[in-house]
């Protein structure tokens, strides 16, 4: 991607959220940022049925770079199952912190790979798989 | 004002977060290696030459802070480790004694969490009530809401004299004479007001005031809690240790020093505290009155030249500090720091560590300038330009 598209990509999904807007429903799990060194504040909310993402939304308000990869993640991981939603976190995360990872697997997500050039920002970037992981850890 | 004095603005550096630290001058770093280097010893406990030097120089600290805020005495000044530090030993050291079930505090919505998350657990210990003055349309303390917050079970009054977000610069003098026609012990939080004027505690009456070192020039880790005598005699260490006791037996029985040493329990920051006495001696040397009169201009000029910005949405223009908090419309404001750190302009965007005052502003968080004397009007119209070019933002960031 070169970086006109990638900014086109983070700005589209920071602009016009895909899935945001909790639904607060009963069969929904639900965690929050509390990201330790950030302001963002974001809730995540999944439904998951026999190991399928089923559903996925969240709210709140955060930067552009937090705001539109959860909006990307979240769009990315529905129909997934467990196991795959957690080999994309895996990859992505690789992607952040400058390790090997699949592009063909994280997609639209790649226009988040210069982020390490800019070590403030990749708390922002990972805020989506933290919350995530906060979710899946249970399943 | 001065920046020859300050060896990181020779770095092309654009400083606007004076509220959650100060740039150090060369004299203070001086200060500090120049005990490192020649008469780094511990005080109070070595009969040799560099020890007792340390000592004299650590307690000559001690006189510095008593003229700095004409004190009555010396012994009414503790180094703490900070403010927070020292908010913390007057709310479990004194007030813990002092307040009983159902007894009042008051405070208001724009404090910062160490004036506030000390009340909340004493208010788990002993019930006590925790009310907000409310604040008026400028998010600003009155007399008036102060009067009509006042009941009968109010014991204790402890907001800060100038607020970190809002700035609004509170009438000390008159809040304390309020205070004490009602018997209230008032608690003064002098962090964001002691390093930019004059502070007098004796002329403001005040009962307790706290600040931090390193938001006046001084090093980080060294905090001064002043007390009148008259409280500070009835208030028990939080620490214990060496330094602290007269003597100890196996059996338990235990006598602590007096004043103020009582409260300095194990090795101080000693070369802190003689950084913080330089910090002092250099702030005199400019004349704070010198300074505050400095700052509010450059704060007018900075508003007036933003207020031409219609993308800039400014929350607290009206307040008299060198404060000022702000947002671009549409933008979230870690994306507008984010954006000026690519200028080298340093504003901190968040919520301040005010937590409740979003319920207050209707905005959770903001980007927050913080002027101090060695800030220039050339600096600010660099910030003026690039916050008028900021259409392309995300183009910068992204
Ligand atoms: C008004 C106010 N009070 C207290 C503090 C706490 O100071 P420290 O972190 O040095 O203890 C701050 C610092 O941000 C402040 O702005």
């Amino acid at each position: 991607m070169d970086s006109e598209l990638k900014r086109e990509v983070i700005l589209d999904n920071y602009n016009n959220p895909y899935h945001k807007g909790l639904k607060n429903e009963k069969d929904y799990k639900k965690a929050n940022t509390n990201n330790e060194s950030c302001i963002d504040d974001i809730d995540i909310e999944l439904k998951i049925e026999n190991g399928i993402i089923k559903d996925a939304n969240f709210d709140g308000e955060a930067c552009a770079i937090s705001t539109s990869a959860t909006s990307i993640f979240l769009r990315k991981i529905i129909g997934k199952s467990v196991n795959e939603v957690k080999k994309l976190i895996e990859n992505y995360e690789n992607l952040i912190n400058e390790k090997e990872y699949d592009e063909e697997l994280l997609g639209e997500l790649m226009a988040y790979d210069t982020i390490y050039m800019q070590p403030n920002r990749k708390h922002c970037a990972l805020l989506p798989v933290d919350t995530i992981k906060k979710i899946l850890k249970e399943e | 004002m001065h920046r020859e004095d300050f060896p990181i603005l020779k770095n092309d550096l654009i400083y606007f977060d004076n509220g959650a630290t100060t740039l150090k001058p060369k004299c203070v770093i001086e200060a500090m290696n120049d005990y490192y280097y020649n008469y780094g010893a511990n005080i109070h406990r070595g009969d040799y030459k560099i020890s007792h030097k340390a000592s004299e120089e650590y307690e000559l600290v001690r006189d510095k802070v008593k003229e700095f805020i004409n004190a009555r005495n010396a012994k009414e000044i503790v180094f703490t480790s900070g403010a927070t530090d020292a908010l913390n030993k007057i709310v479990f050291g004194f007030m813990k004694d002092y307040l009983h079930e159902s007894d009042e505090v008051l405070i208001t919505k724009s404090e910062h969490a160490s004036n506030v998350l000390p009340w909340f657990e004493l208010k788990k210990l002993n019930n006590i009530k925790i009310n907000y003055i409310p604040l008026n349309e400028n998010h600003e303390l009155t007399l008036e809401n102060l009067e009509k917050s006042i009941t009968k079970n109010t014991k204790v009054i402890s907001i800060a004299s100038v607020t970190n977000v809002v700035g609004d610069v509170r009438d000390i003098a008159s809040i304390s004479k309020i205070a004490h026609q009602h018997n209230i012990i008032l608690v003064v939080d002098g962090s964001q007001s002691v390093p930019h004027m004059k502070t007098d505690v004796i002329k403001d009456d005040i009962d307790f005031l706290i600040f931090a070192g390193h938001k006046m020039l001084g090093p980080t880790g060294v905090g001064v809690l002043y007390a009148k005598e008259e409280y500070l005699e009835k208030t028990y260490p939080i620490e214990f240790g060496g330094g602290m006791n007269q003597y100890f037996e196996e059996t338990g029985e235990v006598e602590y020093k007096s004043i103020p040493t009582r409260f300095e329990a194990g090795t101080p920051p000693i070369a802190e505290v003689i950084g913080l006495g330089a910090a002092i001696d250099y702030l005199q040397s400019i004349g704070m009155d010198n300074i505050n009169k400095y700052e509010q201009e450059l704060k007018k000029y900075l508003v007036s030249k933003l207020e031409k910005n219609k993308k800039v949405i400014l929350y607290n223009k009206s307040s008299e500090s060198g404060i000022l908090a702000f947002n671009l419309e549409g933008i979230f404001s870690q994306d507008t720091a984010i954006y000026l750190d690519h200028y080298n302009i340093c504003v901190r965007a968040g919520n301040h560590c005010a937590k409740i005052l979003k319920n207050e502003i209707n905005i959770k968080n903001t980007c927050r300038i913080s002027l101090y004397f060695y800030n220039t009007k050339e600096e600010i119209d660099k910030l003026v330009e690039v916050l008028e070019n900021s259409d392309d933002l995300f183009k910068v960031i992204l």
